[in-house]
Protein backbone atom coordinates (compact mmCIF):
# COMPACT_ATOMS: atom_id res chain seq x y z
CA UNK A 1 0.00 0.00 0.00
CA UNK A 2 2.62 2.46 1.08
CA UNK A 3 4.85 1.77 -1.89
CA UNK A 4 2.00 2.20 -4.36
CA UNK A 5 1.20 5.60 -2.83
CA UNK A 6 4.79 6.72 -3.11
CA UNK A 7 4.89 5.33 -6.65
CA UNK A 8 1.84 7.38 -7.53
CA UNK A 9 3.30 10.55 -6.03
CA UNK A 10 6.56 9.94 -7.87
CA UNK A 11 4.69 9.75 -11.15
CA UNK A 12 2.63 12.81 -10.31
CA UNK A 13 5.84 14.76 -9.71
CA UNK A 14 7.58 13.24 -12.70
CA UNK A 15 4.85 13.93 -15.27
CA UNK A 16 5.17 17.73 -15.53
CA UNK A 17 8.94 17.40 -15.71
CA UNK A 18 8.79 14.80 -18.47
CA UNK A 19 6.19 16.76 -20.44
CA UNK A 20 8.42 19.82 -20.30
CA UNK A 21 11.66 18.07 -21.24
CA UNK A 22 10.19 15.78 -23.89
CA UNK A 23 7.78 18.20 -25.57
CA UNK A 24 9.86 21.35 -25.40
CA UNK A 25 13.44 20.14 -25.53
CA UNK A 26 13.97 16.57 -26.79
CA UNK A 27 11.35 16.20 -29.54
CA UNK A 28 11.92 19.66 -31.07
CA UNK A 29 15.67 19.09 -31.23
CA UNK A 30 15.28 15.63 -32.76
CA UNK A 31 12.92 17.09 -35.33
CA UNK A 32 15.41 19.86 -36.09
CA UNK A 33 18.07 17.18 -36.64
CA UNK A 34 15.70 15.24 -38.93
CA UNK A 35 14.74 18.28 -40.99
CA UNK A 36 18.39 19.16 -41.46
CA UNK A 37 18.84 15.91 -43.41
CA UNK A 38 15.82 16.47 -45.64
CA UNK A 39 16.36 17.67 -49.16
CA UNK A 40 13.44 19.35 -50.87
CA UNK A 41 13.30 18.06 -54.44
CA UNK A 42 10.13 19.83 -55.45
CA UNK A 43 7.39 21.56 -53.51
CA UNK A 44 5.90 18.31 -52.18
CA UNK A 45 8.58 15.64 -52.47
CA UNK A 46 11.35 15.22 -49.96
CA UNK A 47 14.40 13.01 -50.05
CA UNK A 48 17.10 12.29 -47.50
CA UNK A 49 20.54 13.67 -47.99
CA UNK A 50 23.35 15.76 -46.65
CA UNK A 51 23.05 18.57 -49.15
CA UNK A 52 22.63 21.24 -46.47
CA UNK A 53 25.80 20.16 -44.74
CA UNK A 54 27.65 20.09 -48.06
CA UNK A 55 26.50 23.67 -48.67
CA UNK A 56 28.01 24.62 -45.35
CA UNK A 57 31.44 23.28 -46.26
CA UNK A 58 31.49 24.40 -49.88
CA UNK A 59 30.20 27.93 -49.38
CA UNK A 60 33.11 29.61 -47.67
CA UNK A 61 30.84 32.36 -46.35
CA UNK A 62 29.11 29.87 -44.04
CA UNK A 63 32.10 28.19 -42.49
CA UNK A 64 34.17 31.36 -42.31
CA UNK A 65 31.42 33.01 -40.29
CA UNK A 66 31.16 29.83 -38.20
CA UNK A 67 34.85 29.84 -37.33
CA UNK A 68 34.87 33.60 -36.79
CA UNK A 69 31.90 33.39 -34.41
CA UNK A 70 33.52 30.59 -32.44
CA UNK A 71 36.90 32.30 -32.15
CA UNK A 72 35.44 35.68 -31.26
CA UNK A 73 33.18 34.08 -28.64
CA UNK A 74 36.15 32.35 -27.03
CA UNK A 75 38.13 35.59 -27.05
CA UNK A 76 35.19 37.52 -25.56
CA UNK A 77 34.82 34.90 -22.82
CA UNK A 78 38.51 35.11 -21.97
CA UNK A 79 38.43 38.91 -21.93
CA UNK A 80 35.35 38.91 -19.71
CA UNK A 81 37.11 36.59 -17.26
CA UNK A 82 40.21 38.82 -17.14
CA UNK A 83 38.13 41.96 -16.62
CA UNK A 84 35.78 40.42 -14.07
CA UNK A 85 38.32 38.60 -11.89
CA UNK A 86 39.86 41.63 -10.12
CA UNK A 87 36.37 43.04 -9.54
CA UNK A 88 35.12 39.78 -8.08
CA UNK A 89 38.27 39.51 -5.95
CA UNK A 90 37.73 43.01 -4.60
CA UNK A 91 34.09 42.36 -3.78
CA UNK A 92 34.73 38.95 -2.22
CA UNK A 93 37.96 39.59 -0.32
CA UNK A 94 38.86 43.26 0.04
CA UNK A 95 35.58 45.16 0.43
CA UNK A 96 34.06 45.17 3.89
CA UNK A 97 30.59 45.48 5.36
CA UNK A 98 28.15 47.66 3.48
CA UNK A 99 30.42 48.52 0.57
CA UNK A 100 30.60 44.83 -0.28
CA UNK A 101 26.85 44.53 -0.75
CA UNK A 102 26.61 47.84 -2.58
CA UNK A 103 29.39 46.97 -5.04
CA UNK A 104 27.82 43.59 -5.67
CA UNK A 105 24.44 45.18 -6.39
CA UNK A 106 26.10 47.76 -8.63
CA UNK A 107 27.34 44.90 -10.79
CA UNK A 108 23.74 43.81 -11.27
CA UNK A 109 22.45 47.21 -12.40
CA UNK A 110 23.05 46.77 -16.16
CA UNK A 111 20.79 43.76 -16.06
CA UNK A 112 17.79 45.83 -15.15
CA UNK A 113 17.83 46.63 -18.85
CA UNK A 114 17.44 44.15 -21.68
CA UNK A 115 20.17 43.31 -24.16
CA UNK A 116 18.46 45.55 -26.69
CA UNK A 117 18.54 48.56 -24.36
CA UNK A 118 22.18 47.94 -23.45
CA UNK A 119 23.15 47.69 -27.11
CA UNK A 120 21.18 50.83 -27.86
CA UNK A 121 23.08 52.65 -25.12
CA UNK A 122 26.39 51.66 -26.70
CA UNK A 123 25.15 52.80 -30.10
CA UNK A 124 24.34 56.25 -28.70
CA UNK A 125 27.86 56.42 -27.26
CA UNK A 126 29.90 55.06 -30.14
CA UNK A 127 28.28 56.13 -33.39
CA UNK A 128 29.45 58.96 -35.62
CA UNK A 129 27.01 61.46 -34.14
CA UNK A 130 27.47 59.84 -30.73
CA UNK A 131 28.74 61.09 -27.43
CA UNK A 132 32.34 59.91 -27.61
CA UNK A 133 32.73 61.48 -31.02
CA UNK A 134 31.24 64.78 -29.78
CA UNK A 135 33.43 64.77 -26.68
CA UNK A 136 36.58 64.11 -28.68
CA UNK A 137 35.70 67.00 -30.98
CA UNK A 138 34.94 69.30 -28.05
CA UNK A 139 38.34 68.47 -26.57
CA UNK A 140 39.90 69.32 -29.91
CA UNK A 141 41.57 65.90 -30.25
CA UNK A 142 39.94 65.17 -33.60
CA UNK A 143 38.80 67.45 -36.40
CA UNK A 144 35.66 65.78 -37.62
CA UNK A 145 33.16 63.16 -36.40
CA UNK A 146 34.67 59.71 -35.75
CA UNK A 147 32.75 56.51 -36.38
CA UNK A 148 33.48 54.03 -33.61
CA UNK A 149 30.51 51.77 -34.24
CA UNK A 150 30.22 49.03 -36.87
CA UNK A 151 33.50 47.22 -36.29
CA UNK A 152 34.73 44.20 -34.37
CA UNK A 153 36.05 46.19 -31.43
CA UNK A 154 32.60 47.69 -30.89
CA UNK A 155 31.05 44.22 -31.06
CA UNK A 156 33.46 42.88 -28.46
CA UNK A 157 32.89 45.86 -26.15
CA UNK A 158 29.16 45.17 -26.34
CA UNK A 159 29.52 41.40 -25.89
CA UNK A 160 31.82 41.72 -22.88
CA UNK A 161 29.36 44.17 -21.37
CA UNK A 162 26.54 41.66 -21.80
CA UNK A 163 28.51 38.85 -20.22
CA UNK A 164 30.07 40.54 -17.20
CA UNK A 165 27.34 39.85 -14.67
CA UNK A 166 27.33 36.15 -15.45
CA UNK A 167 31.06 36.07 -14.80
CA UNK A 168 31.16 38.26 -11.68
CA UNK A 169 28.43 36.46 -9.76
CA UNK A 170 29.85 32.90 -9.83
CA UNK A 171 33.36 34.23 -9.21
CA UNK A 172 32.27 36.20 -6.15
CA UNK A 173 30.38 33.18 -4.85
CA UNK A 174 33.35 30.82 -5.04
CA UNK A 175 35.96 33.36 -3.90
CA UNK A 176 33.78 34.28 -0.94
CA UNK A 177 34.06 30.75 0.39
CA UNK A 178 37.86 30.66 0.22
CA UNK A 179 39.84 30.38 3.43
CA UNK A 180 42.30 33.28 3.67
CA UNK A 181 44.69 31.11 5.66
CA UNK A 182 45.39 29.22 2.45
CA UNK A 183 46.57 32.42 0.78
CA UNK A 184 48.61 33.44 3.82
CA UNK A 185 50.17 30.01 3.97
CA UNK A 186 51.12 30.40 0.34
CA UNK A 187 52.92 33.65 1.05
CA UNK A 188 54.52 32.28 4.24
CA UNK A 189 55.94 29.38 2.29
CA UNK A 190 57.69 31.88 0.05
CA UNK A 191 55.31 32.12 -2.87
CA UNK A 192 55.12 35.37 -4.81
CA UNK A 193 51.91 36.94 -6.05
CA UNK A 194 52.02 34.95 -9.28
CA UNK A 195 52.63 31.62 -7.58
CA UNK A 196 49.88 32.15 -5.01
CA UNK A 197 47.45 33.14 -7.74
CA UNK A 198 48.35 30.18 -9.91
CA UNK A 199 48.68 27.50 -7.23
CA UNK A 200 46.03 28.50 -4.71
CA UNK A 201 43.51 31.08 -5.89
CA UNK A 202 42.79 29.84 -9.39
CA UNK A 203 42.39 26.15 -8.45
CA UNK A 204 40.05 27.18 -5.65
CA UNK A 205 37.97 29.42 -7.92
CA UNK A 206 37.86 26.86 -10.74
CA UNK A 207 34.17 25.90 -10.36
CA UNK A 208 33.25 29.58 -10.51
CA UNK A 209 35.56 30.25 -13.43
CA UNK A 210 34.19 27.32 -15.40
CA UNK A 211 30.54 28.10 -14.73
CA UNK A 212 31.07 31.78 -15.56
CA UNK A 213 32.93 30.92 -18.74
CA UNK A 214 30.30 28.42 -19.89
CA UNK A 215 27.45 30.87 -19.41
CA UNK A 216 29.29 33.79 -21.01
CA UNK A 217 30.41 31.64 -23.92
CA UNK A 218 26.89 30.35 -24.54
CA UNK A 219 25.43 33.85 -24.35
CA UNK A 220 28.05 35.27 -26.69
CA UNK A 221 27.85 32.47 -29.23
CA UNK A 222 24.07 32.68 -29.31
CA UNK A 223 23.80 36.45 -29.24
CA UNK A 224 22.17 38.19 -32.13
CA UNK A 225 21.34 41.79 -31.26
CA UNK A 226 24.82 42.98 -30.32
CA UNK A 227 26.68 41.71 -33.43
CA UNK A 228 23.85 42.72 -35.77
CA UNK A 229 23.38 46.23 -34.41
CA UNK A 230 26.99 47.05 -33.53
CA UNK A 231 28.88 45.07 -36.16
CA UNK A 232 29.88 46.27 -39.59
CA UNK A 233 29.41 44.67 -42.98
CA UNK A 234 32.30 42.30 -42.42
CA UNK A 235 31.40 41.21 -38.93
CA UNK A 236 28.69 38.66 -39.65
CA UNK A 237 27.64 36.41 -36.77
CA UNK A 238 26.52 32.82 -37.22
CA UNK A 239 23.13 33.31 -35.55
CA UNK A 240 22.45 35.96 -38.17
CA UNK A 241 22.68 33.32 -40.90
CA UNK A 242 20.27 31.06 -39.05
CA UNK A 243 17.80 33.93 -38.81
CA UNK A 244 18.24 34.73 -42.49
CA UNK A 245 17.49 31.14 -43.54
CA UNK A 246 14.39 30.93 -41.39
CA UNK A 247 12.90 34.38 -41.59
CA UNK A 248 13.86 35.87 -44.95
CA UNK A 249 14.51 32.81 -47.13
CA UNK A 250 12.08 30.31 -45.57
CA UNK A 251 14.72 27.67 -46.14
CA UNK A 252 14.04 25.62 -43.03
CA UNK A 253 16.22 22.69 -44.09
CA UNK A 254 19.34 24.84 -44.45
CA UNK A 255 18.47 26.78 -41.30
CA UNK A 256 18.03 23.57 -39.32
CA UNK A 257 21.41 22.29 -40.54
CA UNK A 258 23.10 25.52 -39.46
CA UNK A 259 21.28 25.29 -36.12
CA UNK A 260 22.55 21.74 -35.58
CA UNK A 261 26.09 22.87 -36.38
CA UNK A 262 25.89 25.73 -33.89
CA UNK A 263 24.56 23.35 -31.25
CA UNK A 264 27.39 20.88 -31.95
CA UNK A 265 29.98 23.65 -31.70
CA UNK A 266 28.65 24.91 -28.39
CA UNK A 267 28.29 21.42 -26.92
CA UNK A 268 31.81 20.42 -27.96
CA UNK A 269 33.37 23.54 -26.49
CA UNK A 270 31.40 23.28 -23.25
CA UNK A 271 32.34 19.60 -22.97
CA UNK A 272 36.00 20.35 -23.65
CA UNK A 273 35.95 23.13 -21.07
CA UNK A 274 34.55 20.75 -18.46
CA UNK A 275 37.04 17.98 -19.35
CA UNK A 276 40.09 20.24 -19.31
CA UNK A 277 39.16 21.84 -16.02
CA UNK A 278 38.05 18.53 -14.50
CA UNK A 279 34.60 19.83 -13.55
CA UNK A 280 31.16 18.33 -14.07
CA UNK A 281 28.09 20.08 -15.42
CA UNK A 282 26.18 19.28 -12.28
CA UNK A 283 28.80 20.89 -10.06
CA UNK A 284 29.17 24.11 -12.04
CA UNK A 285 25.56 24.71 -13.04
CA UNK A 286 23.42 23.06 -10.39
CA UNK B 1 46.36 40.12 -2.16
CA UNK B 2 44.26 39.69 0.93
CA UNK B 3 43.75 42.28 3.65
CA UNK B 4 46.43 40.83 5.90
CA UNK B 5 49.11 40.92 3.18
CA UNK B 6 50.69 44.37 2.87
CA UNK B 7 50.19 46.15 -0.43
CA UNK B 8 51.97 49.13 -1.93
CA UNK B 9 50.19 52.48 -2.23
CA UNK B 10 50.71 52.51 -5.96
CA UNK B 11 49.04 49.13 -6.29
CA UNK B 12 46.13 50.26 -4.14
CA UNK B 13 45.50 53.40 -6.13
CA UNK B 14 45.76 51.52 -9.45
CA UNK B 15 43.30 48.95 -8.18
CA UNK B 16 40.92 51.70 -7.11
CA UNK B 17 41.21 53.42 -10.49
CA UNK B 18 40.38 50.11 -12.17
CA UNK B 19 37.29 49.69 -9.99
CA UNK B 20 36.10 53.19 -10.81
CA UNK B 21 36.70 52.68 -14.54
CA UNK B 22 34.80 49.39 -14.37
CA UNK B 23 31.73 50.89 -12.78
CA UNK B 24 31.76 53.83 -15.19
CA UNK B 25 31.84 51.29 -18.03
CA UNK B 26 28.85 49.53 -16.47
CA UNK B 27 26.78 52.65 -15.88
CA UNK B 28 27.56 54.81 -18.90
CA UNK B 29 25.39 53.21 -21.62
CA UNK B 30 22.36 53.08 -19.36
CA UNK B 31 22.90 56.60 -18.10
CA UNK B 32 23.06 58.16 -21.56
CA UNK B 33 20.04 56.16 -22.69
CA UNK B 34 18.07 57.50 -19.76
CA UNK B 35 19.24 61.09 -20.14
CA UNK B 36 18.41 61.35 -23.83
CA UNK B 37 14.81 60.35 -23.15
CA UNK B 38 14.42 64.00 -22.05
CA UNK B 39 16.39 65.84 -24.72
CA UNK B 40 14.30 68.33 -26.69
CA UNK B 41 15.67 67.20 -30.07
CA UNK B 42 14.38 64.72 -32.67
CA UNK B 43 17.52 62.58 -32.53
CA UNK B 44 19.21 61.13 -29.40
CA UNK B 45 22.60 62.84 -29.67
CA UNK B 46 24.42 65.96 -28.52
CA UNK B 47 24.05 68.95 -28.37
CA UNK B 48 21.67 69.16 -25.45
CA UNK B 49 18.65 71.21 -26.49
CA UNK B 50 16.85 71.43 -23.18
CA UNK B 51 14.53 69.29 -21.06
CA UNK B 52 11.22 67.98 -22.39
CA UNK B 53 8.64 65.34 -21.56
CA UNK B 54 7.48 65.24 -25.19
CA UNK B 55 8.89 61.74 -25.74
CA UNK B 56 6.42 60.47 -23.18
CA UNK B 57 3.39 62.73 -23.54
CA UNK B 58 3.35 64.43 -26.98
CA UNK B 59 0.14 63.47 -28.80
CA UNK B 60 1.45 63.69 -32.35
CA UNK B 61 -0.01 67.11 -33.16
CA UNK B 62 3.39 68.76 -33.50
CA UNK B 63 5.08 65.99 -35.39
CA UNK B 64 6.18 64.21 -32.22
CA UNK B 65 4.45 61.15 -30.87
CA UNK B 66 5.30 60.34 -27.26
CA UNK B 67 5.32 56.81 -25.88
CA UNK B 68 1.92 57.11 -24.20
CA UNK B 69 0.30 58.01 -27.53
CA UNK B 70 2.23 55.48 -29.60
CA UNK B 71 -0.30 52.70 -30.17
CA UNK B 72 2.22 50.35 -31.76
CA UNK B 73 4.52 50.38 -28.76
CA UNK B 74 1.72 50.29 -26.21
CA UNK B 75 0.19 47.24 -27.90
CA UNK B 76 3.61 45.56 -27.94
CA UNK B 77 4.03 46.35 -24.24
CA UNK B 78 0.70 44.69 -23.50
CA UNK B 79 1.62 41.62 -25.57
CA UNK B 80 4.90 41.30 -23.67
CA UNK B 81 3.08 41.61 -20.36
CA UNK B 82 0.66 38.81 -21.30
CA UNK B 83 3.47 36.54 -22.45
CA UNK B 84 5.49 37.26 -19.30
CA UNK B 85 2.46 36.49 -17.13
CA UNK B 86 1.95 33.03 -18.62
CA UNK B 87 5.66 32.24 -18.68
CA UNK B 88 5.96 33.20 -15.01
CA UNK B 89 2.96 31.12 -14.01
CA UNK B 90 4.08 27.98 -15.85
CA UNK B 91 7.79 28.26 -14.99
CA UNK B 92 7.22 28.81 -11.28
CA UNK B 93 4.70 25.95 -11.07
CA UNK B 94 7.13 23.66 -12.91
CA UNK B 95 9.97 24.94 -10.73
CA UNK B 96 8.13 23.98 -7.52
CA UNK B 97 7.27 20.48 -8.73
CA UNK B 98 10.78 19.89 -10.09
CA UNK B 99 12.38 21.17 -6.88
CA UNK B 100 10.40 18.65 -4.82
CA UNK B 101 11.17 15.93 -7.34
CA UNK B 102 14.93 16.48 -7.21
CA UNK B 103 15.36 17.41 -3.55
CA UNK B 104 12.90 15.15 -1.73
CA UNK B 105 12.29 12.04 -3.79
CA UNK B 106 14.71 9.20 -4.44
CA UNK B 107 14.36 7.27 -7.66
CA UNK B 108 16.46 5.50 -10.24
CA UNK B 109 17.91 7.63 -13.03
CA UNK B 110 17.64 10.83 -10.98
CA UNK B 111 21.15 11.95 -11.84
CA UNK B 112 20.46 11.58 -15.55
CA UNK B 113 17.17 13.48 -15.35
CA UNK B 114 18.91 16.24 -13.42
CA UNK B 115 21.36 16.65 -16.28
CA UNK B 116 18.43 16.76 -18.71
CA UNK B 117 16.91 19.47 -16.54
CA UNK B 118 20.10 21.55 -16.89
CA UNK B 119 20.25 21.01 -20.65
CA UNK B 120 18.27 24.12 -21.72
CA UNK B 121 20.95 26.28 -20.07
CA UNK B 122 23.64 25.08 -22.43
CA UNK B 123 21.58 25.41 -25.60
CA UNK B 124 21.76 28.83 -27.27
CA UNK B 125 18.43 30.67 -27.14
CA UNK B 126 18.26 30.90 -30.92
CA UNK B 127 18.37 27.12 -31.22
CA UNK B 128 15.63 26.67 -28.63
CA UNK B 129 13.46 28.97 -30.72
CA UNK B 130 14.37 27.36 -34.03
CA UNK B 131 13.76 23.81 -32.84
CA UNK B 132 10.34 24.63 -31.41
CA UNK B 133 9.42 26.47 -34.60
CA UNK B 134 10.49 23.52 -36.75
CA UNK B 135 8.67 20.97 -34.62
CA UNK B 136 5.36 22.69 -33.88
CA UNK B 137 4.96 24.95 -36.86
CA UNK B 138 6.11 22.12 -39.12
CA UNK B 139 3.53 19.85 -37.49
CA UNK B 140 0.82 22.46 -38.12
CA UNK B 141 1.88 22.69 -41.77
CA UNK B 142 1.88 18.91 -42.23
CA UNK B 143 -1.52 18.54 -40.56
CA UNK B 144 -2.93 21.21 -42.78
CA UNK B 145 -1.47 19.68 -45.95
CA UNK B 146 -2.37 16.07 -45.15
CA UNK B 147 -5.78 16.27 -43.49
CA UNK B 148 -6.82 19.88 -43.74
CA UNK B 149 -6.73 20.23 -39.95
CA UNK B 150 -5.72 23.75 -38.90
CA UNK B 151 -3.68 23.82 -35.69
CA UNK B 152 -3.46 27.59 -35.33
CA UNK B 153 -2.19 27.16 -31.79
CA UNK B 154 1.10 25.89 -33.21
CA UNK B 155 1.57 28.62 -35.78
CA UNK B 156 4.02 31.36 -34.82
CA UNK B 157 2.32 33.50 -32.21
CA UNK B 158 1.86 33.96 -28.50
CA UNK B 159 1.43 30.29 -27.47
CA UNK B 160 4.66 29.32 -29.21
CA UNK B 161 6.52 32.26 -27.68
CA UNK B 162 5.34 31.18 -24.22
CA UNK B 163 6.45 27.61 -24.89
CA UNK B 164 9.85 28.73 -26.17
CA UNK B 165 10.52 30.93 -23.17
CA UNK B 166 9.29 28.36 -20.63
CA UNK B 167 11.85 25.91 -22.02
CA UNK B 168 14.79 27.66 -20.38
CA UNK B 169 13.14 29.86 -17.75
CA UNK B 170 11.71 26.75 -16.05
CA UNK B 171 15.27 25.47 -15.51
CA UNK B 172 16.25 28.72 -13.82
CA UNK B 173 13.21 28.81 -11.56
CA UNK B 174 13.81 25.15 -10.65
CA UNK B 175 17.38 25.97 -9.59
CA UNK B 176 16.24 28.96 -7.49
CA UNK B 177 13.48 27.07 -5.67
CA UNK B 178 15.51 23.86 -5.26
CA UNK B 179 18.35 25.83 -3.63
CA UNK B 180 15.92 27.06 -0.98
CA UNK B 181 14.31 23.66 -0.48
CA UNK B 182 17.77 22.15 0.11
CA UNK B 183 18.15 24.38 3.20
CA UNK B 184 14.79 23.27 4.61
CA UNK B 185 14.92 21.14 7.74
CA UNK B 186 12.74 18.06 7.05
CA UNK B 187 12.23 17.65 10.80
CA UNK B 188 9.86 20.62 10.71
CA UNK B 189 7.64 18.75 8.30
CA UNK B 190 7.93 15.57 10.38
CA UNK B 191 6.87 17.55 13.43
CA UNK B 192 3.77 18.70 11.59
CA UNK B 193 3.02 15.12 10.59
CA UNK B 194 3.52 13.92 14.18
CA UNK B 195 1.12 16.59 15.38
CA UNK B 196 -1.52 15.07 13.16
CA UNK B 197 -1.31 17.02 9.92
CA UNK B 198 -1.87 15.17 6.66
CA UNK B 199 1.06 15.38 4.22
CA UNK B 200 -0.87 17.87 2.10
CA UNK B 201 -1.63 20.13 5.09
CA UNK B 202 1.99 19.89 6.23
CA UNK B 203 3.13 20.92 2.76
CA UNK B 204 0.86 23.95 2.62
CA UNK B 205 1.39 25.14 6.20
CA UNK B 206 5.09 24.37 6.74
CA UNK B 207 7.04 23.77 3.52
CA UNK B 208 5.34 26.20 1.18
CA UNK B 209 5.69 29.24 3.51
CA UNK B 210 9.39 28.38 3.80
CA UNK B 211 9.71 28.33 0.01
CA UNK B 212 7.74 31.53 -0.50
CA UNK B 213 10.68 33.97 -0.71
CA UNK B 214 12.33 31.83 -3.38
CA UNK B 215 9.02 31.53 -5.23
CA UNK B 216 8.71 35.31 -5.34
CA UNK B 217 12.32 35.59 -6.42
CA UNK B 218 11.85 33.01 -9.15
CA UNK B 219 8.64 34.73 -10.31
CA UNK B 220 10.31 38.14 -10.57
CA UNK B 221 13.26 36.63 -12.42
CA UNK B 222 10.98 34.72 -14.79
CA UNK B 223 8.92 37.82 -15.51
CA UNK B 224 11.96 39.96 -16.27
CA UNK B 225 13.68 37.32 -18.38
CA UNK B 226 10.55 36.76 -20.39
CA UNK B 227 10.01 40.48 -20.87
CA UNK B 228 13.57 41.04 -22.02
CA UNK B 229 14.05 37.96 -24.14
CA UNK B 230 14.73 38.49 -27.80
CA UNK B 231 16.60 35.54 -29.32
CA UNK B 232 14.04 32.84 -28.65
CA UNK B 233 11.05 35.15 -29.03
CA UNK B 234 11.90 36.55 -32.44
CA UNK B 235 11.85 33.10 -34.04
CA UNK B 236 8.40 32.28 -32.68
CA UNK B 237 6.50 35.52 -32.81
CA UNK B 238 3.59 36.01 -35.17
CA UNK B 239 1.69 39.16 -36.00
CA UNK B 240 1.35 40.20 -32.36
CA UNK B 241 4.91 41.38 -31.75
CA UNK B 242 6.17 41.71 -28.18
CA UNK B 243 8.03 44.80 -27.06
CA UNK B 244 11.63 43.75 -27.65
CA UNK B 245 10.88 42.71 -31.22
CA UNK B 246 8.90 45.90 -31.87
CA UNK B 247 11.75 47.99 -30.47
CA UNK B 248 14.26 46.14 -32.64
CA UNK B 249 12.19 46.85 -35.75
CA UNK B 250 11.96 50.53 -34.80
CA UNK B 251 15.67 50.70 -34.15
CA UNK B 252 16.42 49.39 -37.63
CA UNK B 253 14.37 52.24 -39.10
CA UNK B 254 16.40 54.76 -37.13
CA UNK B 255 16.57 55.83 -33.54
CA UNK B 256 14.30 58.42 -31.96
CA UNK B 257 14.15 59.53 -28.33
CA UNK B 258 10.90 57.56 -28.00
CA UNK B 259 13.09 54.45 -27.87
CA UNK B 260 15.02 56.05 -25.01
CA UNK B 261 11.73 56.77 -23.29
CA UNK B 262 10.70 53.08 -23.54
CA UNK B 263 14.15 51.97 -22.40
CA UNK B 264 14.02 54.18 -19.32
CA UNK B 265 10.52 52.97 -18.50
CA UNK B 266 11.72 49.35 -18.71
CA UNK B 267 14.74 50.07 -16.50
CA UNK B 268 12.60 51.75 -13.86
CA UNK B 269 10.09 48.91 -14.03
CA UNK B 270 12.75 46.21 -13.56
CA UNK B 271 14.43 48.16 -10.78
CA UNK B 272 11.13 48.50 -8.90
CA UNK B 273 10.38 44.81 -9.32
CA UNK B 274 13.87 43.89 -8.09
CA UNK B 275 13.60 46.18 -5.06
CA UNK B 276 10.15 44.82 -4.25
CA UNK B 277 11.41 41.24 -4.21
CA UNK B 278 14.53 42.11 -2.23
CA UNK B 279 12.40 44.04 0.26
CA UNK B 280 10.13 41.05 0.72
CA UNK B 281 12.87 38.50 1.11
CA UNK B 282 14.82 40.56 3.64
CA UNK B 283 11.78 40.88 5.87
Amino acid sequence: MKSSVSRLSLWLLLTPFLLWIVLLVLLPHLQMLRVSFQVRESWDTIAWGIEQYQNFFTESYYWRTFVRTGVMSLFTTFLTLIIAFPIAWYIARLARGRSKGILFLACLIPFWASELVRTYGWMILLRESGLFSSWLQALGWVDGPVEMLYNDVAVIIGLVYNGLLFMVVPLVTTLDGMDENLVEAGYDLGGGHGTVLREIVVPWAMPGIVSGCIVVFMLTLGSYLTPVLMGGKDSAWFTEQIFTQFITRFNWEQGAALGVLLLVLSSVIVWLGLKISGQSLRKVMG
Amino acid sequence: MIRSVPRSRLFDSLYLAYLVAFFVYLALPLLVTAVFAFNDAPFPSLPWKGFTLDWYFADGSEGRTGLFHDDGLLTALWVSAKIAFWVTLVSVALGCVNAVLFERVQFRGKEFLYLLMLLPLVIPGVILGVSILVFYSGMANDMSAAWGIELDLFRPGMPLVVMGQVTFIATLSTLVIAARLRKFDPQLEEAALNLGATPLVAWFTVTLPWLLPSIFGAAAMAFLMSFENFNTTVMLTGSDTPLTVALFNRLREGSTPVLNAVALLLMVGSALLALLVMGRSSR
